[in-house]
Order: structure tokens, then C-alpha cells, then sequence
């Protein structure tokens, strides 16, 4: 804060020195114009003056008593989010236009956002960041122009929209000025969808018609014990629904990133969340027009994971942990896991190969044996269309025993969640490469990534099994009422649990030793990255929703 | 786990076993590198101890007989040492296996390989009979016992014999008079080795005990002849003190094991724990194989041993070899054995028992000496002679040995840790360094055996050498995925006693009061932690802008020289400032001036680096985002954070971390139904022990206790069906 104060002070006195210099020529030339030199001099003055206020936001004593909430005001944010020295602010002496309610009165330049253009890591990104300090962050119609305006030029110069959260609501007084605004944000948030990456963090409150922003967003990610995300707050669902709950329990990040899948991660604190943020950020392209970001890689491309050849249990129906085969493979064993905490079935993640970024979806056998259910399907085919939608290559890794079967999930509709991955992957046209890992069984096989769904490379490892279903239920079936299940169970096992039927078929493309694998994905994604492959014209798809 | 086995065993068996052979062709690679191929079978070529071969002074006849083929009945690391030598000898291996080991490294190594049962010891490494068929099946002219399991069997011993196939260990009768307690004692006795100074016998009362007492000479231990566990027992330094530990110990005893007699020998205080390797061959020759110094101890077990001791005068290390000696010829010992004494602070030794089998820390005594211990055990079982005099057993050098545990040592100096070697890499890049593991990257570290993962040994000329080796070693040993006790070993290779050579069987608990905190750091240490961690920082940094294919990236103006960071360390702050300088960077904290140099990278853990131009190890165990890293520095694991400034004058706002502790329950993570609930209230469990398996999807879960800790309530039962989120087992 301070630092930020210094510096414009210090620009300032620079071009004060400069105008006054001119000031004082004009002077000299013509005394008549006194008047209007003293005009421009407050001018200046209170152009200073304006900055200085609106620095500080809704003023130092609620500065304190956000710090004192252990948050960080919308500056020190947007600060610690760009590069040093790299933020370019709009809209700083934009006032609300109420004259309700006595609001005429109470006016802070630049209103309750903080909004302008920085910086990560050197790549442009726009940023509005909510000041819960003046009238609690509330949405004006001046604050949604704001908003609205760094979102057109992000879209018009295709750059990603960083949304940081930190409001009470509607501005009230304004009505349905306020109400407009939100509508507005809505429109740009639908309009960039899959063009530009946008994020929302965040970090307060966020509640009624506000959470419907970062809900249309590409990822929405929370800090913990401050960041509250909720259509209506407690005190409302006590009066209608007379249920009791905490502030936490009903839209706290804990509740978002792992019950109801609003949120895609949560963070410690605001640093920490803002710090992660700039890595997360490195992962993304910054348009759909752009390239997945490559950058230099240290880790040996064609390094081996001896570990690999033994990740995978003995006994075919024991677990383990999908996250070995991904960090073992990516580089550095850097992962950026979305949605960690809900839907653990499956995994979701960004992390690079050879420098290239890549997104992985694998199935998980240590939660709920690996199987897809709703949680799981809607999870993955919502990160596997962010990246098709950001040229972001698709490496998936296999070990499904199947959909989750139950009447909780058949009355959930399991039938069209499940669509929706199996519609993502088959609508993909980015590189997608797949590997069966164990087993890959009944529709579950065809809906993950498969050869049939256009995969590009499709690799089996040695304990590969793609069946229909397992033995016993499938000897049950074929061999019904059948004296000796024992012996059909072992042929069955002996034609099916083996890569080879997929593999002679042609829809595996090879059988691969595990520890090539990085090798082998990594030569495929060069081959891969002059892929061009376009769906038929349309206005748009229809995903089952 | 084990519940289900037997099932799926029984007919997912011949796929089980084409998906092994599918691996073996699959793992070609390592095969070549391990397996003997053709004629030349010394594929194995011993380590290089500075320009000499490990085994400089191993011996055996040009053309003598030896076996065609030997059977290792054992696991783990045991069972690579025996079949290395084989290899080195030309022996044909044969492995034995449980199904969980069908993939490790003892499994691969051996040129056959036979399962023998599900993971459960006493169902396959411990069936004696299924061994004896695999001898049988495989034609095995011999089998090696290894340590544990079998070794010390003497029905074992005894039915290899009926085979007409050799133990390759003592004869039965040795095996059998040194096992038992008593009787060991008893012989050691006759032998004329030192005895602790007792009364054979129990005590008949508290007049008797003083007078007892009084004739050992204070101080004395009194104990319950049932006793155990330190129940019952009490140290006296005076005649009212034995009066006291009399009554008490007498009561306790009644009360806790219902006998109340009363034994009594001479306290031995502060003991070293010095062990005499011996070699004997069945013509009646011994050598002693000088002495192993095992006193760093934690509840008995032995965490670092040393050859030779620092203790021992040449006077003293040949009257205990002598006796051991002797003590041997009286058993009629016919191999590889160790005598343990204990030894008091003026060199009086005392016989503690005799190990009748190959010891854990054999390789110690095998870099002083120059001798294959398993080589001459082989030959001895074989029938040869020994070709050694005791004048040929020298002691050349020293060697050290910490033994790398899957434990957490911050939990009462170690409690067994379980999980998967996610990286694993030994330190035998350096000179004059053996690793004795029989695991790899991507092994697994279960419940079902010795959580070993490594008996780490180091050769030097002096003793300082030795230990400076293996402080680099330990520093650049890299084990993720399981917790292990490194950071108390390189920790106490440091210590100043230890260094010193000061050390006892209490040696922890004295050094170590309140117990393992993690290396202590210096104020200097910090500063030079802090500097490296800003270096690597800074590294991160760096290549976070370094995109290949952004073009609409910012020009940048020059890449910027100086910056000022804020490293935290365990909550205390180092500012610092940081200049480039030609191959790396010049970081000042708190005016002390650091040079970082070096290799940084993320791609391995260990990085190299130089400090001012002295090396510095240091592991970037893991990288956890927003400037934070887990880094082993000193063997210790430290979470530091470098921040700048505007970071860390905004973090002061921050609120402190709580920590919510969800570990205390094992919660259903799916509908399902309990195949097994293995723990019951009241039990003790590890860290990630398995404590019931769900079945669901046809999937069996293993469900795991996230932390250490007592059984408090199992709520469902073998069978029952449950829901998700439904508590299983709850922890206190």
C-alpha cells in the first residue's frame, strides 16, 4: 500500500514540476489569465488529491478491520497477484451515479472495484479485484461498467480475465441499476467462454446473484475461512427452511471444494492463494487463439520410471494410487490438481510435458475403486472441454471398472451425466492420448478417451484388461447356470484380462513397457502438436446438459 | 488382504502368473543387468573400496567343489546379499516368494523364482513345508537361511538334512544349545567366557538379597525370574536399596506375572554392546572376525553399528575373540556366527548370547576384513577348510553402518511407517559406499515384513573419513514416499558424543531426552539455508518466465540482478539480498555473505551446491507452490517459504494456520460391504495400516488409519454393509 502511495505521490511531484514550469510561462506572457492559472493549479491539486483518496479505498479504518478478517485489501491483492510495477489501472476516478438514500454524499473514486491490466510472468492478464472496503464491495452500476470494460478489451485483445471476489451483494440502493450490472458481467462472462480464460478467486463473500460470475467462469477457486459462496445466506435458509448452518457448512470452501464441486480449489490464505494463482496461470494459453504455453524443461525427456513396472498390483482387484503413474510421468512431478478434494474418483490436473502444458484426467482406483458416477463424469468432461477449448493436449490414463450402478445414481441420471464426459471426449479435437493402465471395462472403456473417440495414440501397458465386464459376471451370463463356473471364469480371464483383444483389434495402438511411458507420450505430443482436426460447422453443440 | 487371497489365488492364479512372465519379458532391461547370462557368470564385480576389491582378502582353493545351485530362504535385502555372492561365485539362485513379492527385487534377481503362499509370513516364509517342496521342485543343493525366518530353526536344519541337502549355517545341535537362554549360558559358562557376575538361583528373602548383593558388589539388578518387559525389575546401589527393590519387585512380580521369584546379578552400567563376528568350519577350525561396536540402540534393536570399536584395546578385542572362540569350539559351531557381550566402562565383558546365524550387520565386518562372510559360510557348508589364520583376519580401515528404517523417528526414535518408494535412489555414486537393500523405485513397503529399506554402509581409512562419507551418503539419499529415519541418523553422525565415540546402549535416551525433534539448526545454518533457499527461488522464478512459444510476451527490460527476499524458516524470518554473480548468486543475510553456486534444478531432488566454495547437499524434497518448498537440509525436512518484500510485510495479516485433525476416524469412502476388518479396539496401529478392506464394485479398498495411534472404537464388523461417510473405525 504504502509503496504504491509513494510511487504515484513521487510521479506526481515529477509532472507537478513539469506543468507548473509551463503554468509559470504562461504566466509570464499574459497576467490577465491569473484566474486560470490558479484554475489549472487546483486542478492538478485535486487530481492528486482524487488518486490519494482513492488509494485508499473506503478509507484507512476499514482497511484495518479488513486486515484485522486476515484479508488483504483489493490493491495489496491486485499488487502481490502482477508482476512488480506492471499494473495499469482504469477507471480510477469512475464514481456511482445514486442519489438515493442520500448516496450523492457518499461517493469514493473508482467506486468499490479495483480494475486495469498486469502482468504474469510477463503475459498480459486484466484483473478486477472487489474493494469490500467501500460500501462492502457491492455491485454498483459504476463498479459492473467497470468490470465490464476491462472484459471487452480482454476479449477484443484476447487476454484472460482474473475475477477477485470480495462482495456483500447488489448494491441496494441503486436497484435495479445494480441488478443490470450483474447481467452485464453474466453476458461478457458467457460471450468469453472459450475464448479467453477466466478465473475468479474468492476472497470474501460472494452471495445472491453474484456467485452466478465465477460460476460461468473456467475456474473458480476459494481461500479458506474467509470466502463464503452462497445463493442465500444462513439467516434466509433458517426462515425458510428452518434449517440451522453455519456460514462454513453452507458455502465455505471446504463445502465448494469438496461436497458441491462449485469450486475447483481452495488455498490457505490470500497470499498463498495469489501465489499459487500466478503458477496456475503459467499453465493456461492466453487465448484460444494461443498456443498451450512451452517453456524450457530440465527434466530428461526420455528418462525412464522404473517405478512404473510395479504400480500396479499383483492382484487385479487391489488399489493404488493413480497420482504415482501421473507424477512419475509428468515433468518435475509438478501437478496442479483441480478439484482435488471432490469427485476423488477421478483425477483432473494440469502439469507439463517436456514443457508443453498438458491436461491428464485419469481414474482414481484408490477412491470408489476408480469407477465413474455423476460427480466424477461431470468433473472430468468439464476440465477435458477447457482444454479442447484451449488447445491444451488430453492424456488420460485408464483403470475403470465401470459406472457406478444404484439406484441413487440411476435416479440422479447417471445416463446423461456420464454423456457429458463421454460427449467431452468425443467432441475433443486437441491431441489426446490414452493409456490403460488395468482395467478398462464395459461402456466406461468407449467413454474414456478411447480409440473409438478418436483418440490419437492409445496405449495399453501389460496388465491392460478391456472387457465387457469382469469374469465372474460375464461367466454368469455367458455361461448360465453352468455346472462348472470355476474353469469357464479361467478361460474367460485367460481371453479377456490381457491387452491383446484390444490390442489385435488395432484399438490399442501398442502394448508398452510402463516405464517408457513419458518417453513415449512425450515423442507423441511432438508428432501431435501440427494436429489439425475440425468438427462439422455448427452454431454450436448440444452437450446434454 | 490376506482374507481374500486365497481365492483369488486359487483360480486367478494362471493369470496372475502370465501377467508375471508378461513383466519379466517386459523388464528385459533390468534383467540383463541383473540376470548371468551364458558362461560368464561373475556378473557381479564387488565394489571398489579406494583401489582395492571389497573382498581383497576373501580365500578359497582354485579348484574346489562347490554348489551347483542354492536355495535362499529369505526376502529382502538378505536374500540379494546371498545372491550376489552366488553370482559373483557362479552359483545358480533360487528365490522363494510370497505372492506379494512376485515382483520384487529378490524375486527378479534369483535365476528361479518360486511362490510359496500369500504375503503373510507364517504362510510363506515361515512354511517350512512349502520351502522343503521348493527344494525338492527346484534341486537345490543347498539352502541359505539368511536371518530371521527360518535361520535358527532347528527342525528346519534338521529336515534339510533328512533331504540329504545342506543348511548352509550351523549344525542343529549348536543352533539348538545356543537358542535356549539357559543352556547357552550354562555352556558359555564351562567355556570359560565371562559371565555377568549372579547368583544361580532364586533369592529366598531380603537378608539373602543383601548378602547376595553385597558379594557381586554394587550396583546390582534385581528381577523377576518371569519377569519382562522391565516389570519387576530394580536397580541397587546400597543394602537399603536392595531391601526396597526386594519387597517391590517381589510384589510386582506376584502381582504381574503371579511368581515371585527373585533373581539377582551384578548391574551393568552404561554397557556398550560389542558383538565378536566368528568363522568356524567343520574340521574345528575358528577365526574371530574382530568386533562390531551395535551400541546406538533404540527398544533393543541396533541403529548404527561400527567396525572396528573405538573402545577396544588390542588386549581386550583378542580375550573376547578368544572367547568367543572358545565358546564356538564348545558348541561344535560350524559356520558364521556372533557372540554379544556386554561391555562396562572399565572393559570388563560379559556374555550377553550367541546369534547362530549370518547378522544383519555382517557388512561391517566384511570392509574391515576383506572377507565374503557368505562366500566362506558356503564353502564351509560345502565341507571345505577355512584357509584364513587368525593372523590373516586384519583390520584394515573402518566401516560404518546405519540402518535406513521405513519408520518415522520423531515417534519414540521410530514407528514403523508404511507406503510406496515413489522415488527412491541410493547414494552409490559415491566411493567407498554399499547399500545392502533388497528394494527398489516403486517397491513397497507393507505391513507384512521388516520395514527396512536399507543398511546404508561406508569405508573410510580412519574413522573420520568413514563418518564423513556417510554423512554425503545419508545427505544425498533420496526416499520419497514413505517416512524414514535418516534425519536421526545423520543427526546423530554429528552429535558430539557420537562423534567422539562416546556412546552406551543408553546413548539415545540420554542424548535425546525429550526425545527426536529434527535436527537443531544453528543461527549459521539458517542463514546458509535461507540463502540456498533463495537461490532456488529465484531459479523457480526464472523458469516460470522462460515460455519458448508465447509470442505475445512483454518485452522485458533487462533480467533483473537484485532483489531483496524474506526466507522463513520455521517461523523465523531471514531478510535477504540477492545479487546475481557469475554461476549463481551472492545472497547477504544478516551481513554475513553466502555465495550460492551451483547445479539447481528441479528435475532431481538432490542438488548440489556450494556455499562460499565448501559443498552443501540439499533436497527439494517437494515443491508446494507460492514460493514454499520442502527442503532436506541436514537430513531434516524443513518447509521454508521465500517471499518478497511486499509478500512479507502483507503477511503479517495473515491469520495463523489451524489444524483441524480429521485423522482419528476411518470413514467409509463408498456403499459397500467389509470384506475384513482387521484391527480391534485397543489395538495399535501404524500410519497408513491397513485397517479394514471395503468391498465395492467388486473392488476391494483398502482402508487405511491416516496417523499412528490406539484402536479406539470399531464400529461395523467383517460382513457388514455400510454407507458412504459411515465412521468404521475411530482412533483415540
Amino acid at each position: 500500500m504504502a509503496t504504491l502511495i509513494g510511487c504515484t505521490r513521487t510521479l506526481f511531484r515529477c509532472r507537478g514540476v513539469f506543468q507548473r514550469t509551463l503554468a509559470l510561462q504562461a504566466f509570464r506572457r499574459q497576467d490577465s489569465t491569473m484566474a486560470s492559472v490558479e484554475l489549472t493549479l487546483d486542478v492538478k491539486r485535486r487530481i492528486e488529491e482524487t488518486r490519494q483518496k482513492a488509494l485508499l479505498g473506503g478509507g484507512q479504518r476499514r482497511i484495518d478491520v479488513q486486515h484485522k478478517k486476515g484479508k488483504l485489501t483489493a490493491r495489496e491483492r491486485i499488487l502481490l497477484l502482477v508482476d512488480e510495477g506492471s499494473f495499469i489501472e482504469y477507471d480510477m476516478f469512475l464514481e456511482h451515479s445514486c442519489s438515493d438514500f442520500g448516496m450523492e454524499k457518499q461517493k469514493f473514486p473508482g467506486d468499490s472495484v479495483v480494475t486495469g491490466r498486469g502482468l504474469i510472468n510477463g503475459r498480459t492478464v486484466f484483473v478486477f479485484s472487489q474493494d469490500f472496503t467501500v460500501f462492502g464491495g457491492s455491485l454498483s452500476g459504476a463498479h459492473a461498467k467497470k468490470v465490464c470494460k476491462i472484459m471487452d478489451q480482454a476479449l477484443m485483445v484476447g487476454a484472460p480475465v482474473i475475477g477477485l471476489n470480495d462482495s456483500g451483494g447488489a448494491r441496494i440502493q441503486e436497484g435495479v441499476e445494480s441488478l443490470a450490472g450483474y447481467a452485464d458481467i453474466f453476458q461478457r462472462n458467457v460471450e468469453a467462454s472459450g475464448v479467453i480464460p477466466q478465473i475468479s478467486m474468492i476472497m470474501g463473500p460472494c452471495a445472491g446473484g453474484a456467485v452466478y460470475s465465477p460460476a460461468l467462469t473456467d475456474f473458480t477457486f476459494m481461500v479458506k475461512n474467509t470466502s463464503y459462496l452462497f445463493i442465500t445466506g444462513p439467516d434466509v435458509v433458517k426462515s425458510v427452511t428452518n434449517e440451522d448452518v453455519t456460514q462454513e457448512e453452507l458455502g465455505g470452501a471446504k463445502t465448494h471444494t469438496s461436497v458441491s464441486g462449485v469450486a475447483h480449489k481452495a488455498f490457505e490464505n490470500d497470499i498463498d492463494a495469489l501465489m499459487n494463482l500466478r503458477e496456475f496461470f503459467n499453465f493456461l494459453p492466453l487465448s484460444n487463439k494461443d498456443p498451450a504455453p512451452l517453456r524450457s524443461c530440465e527434466d530428461p525427456w526420455d528418462r525412464d520410471v522404473p517405478g512404473l513396472d510395479t504400480v500396479i498390483p499383483l492382484e487385479s482387484t487391489a488399489a493404488y494410487d493413480m497420482h504415482d503413474v501421473i507424477t512419475g510421468i509428468i515433468d518435475d512431478q509438478e501437478f496442479f490438481e483441480i478439484m482435488p478434494a471432490y469427485a476423488r474418483n477421478i483425477i483432473t490436473g494440469f502439469a507439463r510435458m517436456n514443457g508443453r502444458t498438458v491436461g491428464v484426467v485419469g481414474n482414481q482406483p484408490k477412491v470408489a475403486a476408480g469407477c465413474l458416477d455423476i460427480n466424477a463424469s461431470v468433473k472430468a468432461a468439464r476440465f477435458v472441454r477447457f482444454c479442447d477449448a484451449f488447445n491444451i493436449p488430453l492424456i488420460t490414463f485408464v483403470d475403470v471398472p465401470g459406472f457406478l450402478p444404484g439406484t441413487s445414481q440411476e435416479y440422479g441420471g447417471i445416463i446423461r451425466h456420464g454423456a457429458k464426459l463421454l460427449y467431452a471426449f468425443a467432441e475433443a479435437t486437441v491431441p489426446k492420448i490414452t493409456v490403460i493402465t488395468r482395467k478398462a471395462y464395459g461402456g466406461a472403456y468407449d467413454v474414456m478417451s478411447s480409440k473409438h473417440l478418436k483418440g490419437d495414440m492409445n496405449y495399453a501397458w501389460p496388465t491392460a484388461e478391456v472387457a465387457v465386464m469382469g469374469a465372474k459376471g460375464a461367466v454368469s451370463i455367458i455361461f448360465r447356470g453352468s455346472a462348472n463356473p470355476a474353469s469357464e471364469e479361467a478361460e474367460y480371464i485367460e481371453k479377456f484380462a490381457n491387452p491383446f483383444p484390444a490390442a489385435d483389434r488395432g484399438y490399442v495402438d501398442d502394448i508398452i513397457e510402463p516405464r517408457t511411458t513419458r518417453m513415449r507420450i512425450i515423442r507423441d505430443l511432438e508428432t501431435l502438436a501440427s494436429k489439425t482436426r475440425e468438427n462439422p460447422w455448427k452454431k454450436h453443440a448440444n452437450i446434454p446438459l | 488382504m490376506q482374507n481374500m487371497a486365497a481365492p483369488v489365488r486359487l483360480h486367478g492364479h494362471s493369470a496372475a502368473k502370465s501377467l508375471l512372465s508378461g513383466f519379466l519379458q517386459f523388464s528385459k532391461d533390468f534383467h540383463n543387468s541383473l540376470r548371468v547370462c551364458g558362461q560368464t557368470r561373475s556378473l557381479y564385480t564387488t565394489m571398489k573400496l579406494y583401489d582395492r576389491e571389497q573382498y581383497w582378502n576373501d580365500r578359497c582353493m582354485p579348484e574346489e567343489t562347490k554348489f551347483d545351485k542354492i536355495l535362499i530362504a529369505n526376502r529382502g535385502e538378505i536374500a540379494c546379499r546371498v545372491i550376489k555372492t552366488c553370482q559373483r561365485l557362479g552359483i545358480k539362485t533360487v528365490a522363494v516368494h510370497s505372492s506379494a513379492d512376485s515382483l520384487a527385487v529378490h524375486t527378479r534377481m534369483a535365476d528361479e523364482a518360486i511362490c510359496i503362499g500369500p504375503a503373510p509370513t507364517s504362510e510363506s516364509y515361515l512354511r517350512m513345508d512349502k520351502i522343503l517342496e521348493a527344494v525338492k521342485e527346484s534341486g537345490a543343493q543347498a539352502v541359505h537361511p539368511g536371518y530371521g525366518f527360518l535361520s535358527e530353526n532347528t527342525q528346519f536344519a534338521a529336515e534339510l538334512k533328512v533331504l540329504g541337502v545342506s543348511f548352509v549355517g550351523p549344525n542343529s545341535e549348536a543352533i539348538h544349545a545356543m537358542g535356549d537362554k539357559i543352556e547357552s549360558k550354562r555352556i558359555a559358562e564351562k567355556a570359560g567366557v565371562n559371565m555377568i557376575p549372579g547368583f544361580d538361583g532364586a533369592i529366598t528373602d531380603a537378608d539373602h538379597c543383601v548378602k547376595l548383593a553385597n558379594d557381586i558388589g554394587y550396583p546390582v539388578m534385581i528381577k523377576a525370574s518371569a519377569g519382562g518387559g522391565g516389570k519387576g525389575m530394580r536397580v541397587a546401589r546400597s543394602d537399603e536399596d536392595a531391601r526396597l527393590a526386594f519387597r517391590l519387585c517381589t510384589q510386582e512380580a506376584k502381582s504381574s506375572f503371579g511368581d515371585d521369584r527373585m533373581l539377582i546379578e551384578k548391574y551393568i552400567e552404561n554397557p556398550r554392546h560389542i558383538e565378536i563376528q566368528v568363522l568356524c568350519d567343520k574340521k574345528g577350525n575358528s577365526l574371530w572376525l574382530n568386533e562390531r561396536e551395535c551400541s546406538i540402540q533404540r527398544r533393543m534393536q541396533k541403529v548404527i553399528e561400527e567396525a572396528p570399536s573405538v573402545f577396544l584395546d588390542p588386549a581386550t578385542r583378542r580375550a573376547m575373540g578368544e572367547q568367543a572362540c572358545q565358546l564356538a569350539k564348545a558348541v561344535g559351531y560350524d559356520s558364521a556366527g556372533t557372540v554379544e557381550f556386554l561391555v562396562d566402562k572399565d572393559k570388563n565383558f560379559y556374555f550377553l548370547e550367541m546369534n547362530t546365524r549370518l547378522q544383519v550387520e555382517h557388512p561391517i565386518t566384511e570392509m574391515i576384513t576383506g572377507v565374503d562372510i557368505v562366500h566362506q559360510m558356503l564353502r564351509v557348508a560345502k565341507g571345505h577348510s577355512l584357509l584364513h589364520k587368525q593372523a590373516d583376519i586384519p583390520i584394515e580401515g573402518w566401516a560404518m553402518e546405519c540402518r535406513v528404517y521405513a519408520e518415522d523417528p520423531f515417534k519414540n526414535f521410530g514407528m514403523p511407517s508404511i507406503g510406496r518408494l515413489s522415488r527412491y535412489m541410493e547414494p552409490l555414486h559415491l566411493p567407498n559406499t554399499r547399500c545392502d537393500s533388497g528394494i527398489t523405485e516403486g517397491s513397497d513397503i507393507s505391513i507384512y515384513y521388516d520395514p527396512m529399506i536399507c543398511k546404508l554402509v561406508t569405508y573410510g581409512r580412519d574413522r573420520t573419513s568413514c563418518m564423513e562419507t556417510m554423512i554425503k551418503a545419508l545427505d544425498s539419499y533420496i526416499i520419497k514416499g514413505v517416512t524414514h529415519n535418516i534425519p536421526l541418523l545423520r543427526d546423530i553422525l554429528t552429535e558430539s558424543r557420537f562423534v567422539s565415540g562416546d556412546v552406551s546402549t543408553n546413548y539415545l535416551p540420554e542424548v535425546f531426552p525429550e526425545g527426536f525433534k529434527g535436527k537443531q539448526l544453528t543461527v549459521k545454518d539458517k542463514q546458509e539455508l535461507s540463502a540456498m533457499a533463495c537461490a532456488i527461488f529465484l531459479k523457480d522464478t526464472n523458469r516460470s518466465r522462460a515460455f519458448l512459444n508465447q509470442s505475445r510476451i512483454m518485452p522485458v527490460e533487462d533480467a533483473r540482478k537484485k532483489w531483496t527476499l524474506n526466507v522463513l524458516i520455521n517461523k523465523a524470518r531471514f531478510h535477504a539480498e540477492v545479487n546475481t554473480i557469475d554461476g549463481g548468486y551472492k545472497v547477504v543475510v544478516a551481513d554475513d555473505v553466502f555465495e550460492v553456486k551451483g547445479d539447481l534444478t528441479f528435475s532431481t531432488p538432490l542438488i548440489t551446491a556450494t556455499v562460499n566454495g565448501e559443498e552443501r547437499l540439499l533436497q527439494v524434497h517437494q515443491k508446494l507452490g507460492g514460493g514454499q518448498y520442502d527442503l532436506r537440509f541436514h537430513g531434516t525436512l524443513f518447509t521454508v517459504s521465500v517471499m518478497n518484500d511486499l509478500a512479507y510485510q502483507l503477511s503479517q495479516y495473515m491469520p495463523e494456520k489451524k489444524e483441524v485433525d480429521t485423522s482419528t476416524m476411518v470413514l467409509a469412502p463408498m456403499p459397500g460391504v467389509l470384506k475384513s476388518v482387521n484391527v480391534s479396539a485397543g489395538d495399535a496401529v501404524a500410519e497408513h495400516q491397513e485397517v479394514c478392506v471395503l468391498e465395492a464394485m467388486k473392488m476391494q479398498n483398502s482402508l487405511v488409519s491416516a496417523k499412528v495411534g490406539k484402536v479406539k472404537k470399531v464400529n461395523y464388523k467383517t460382513g457388514d454393509t455400510v454407507n458412504e461417510g459411515d465412521v468404521i473405525v475411530e482412533l483415540e
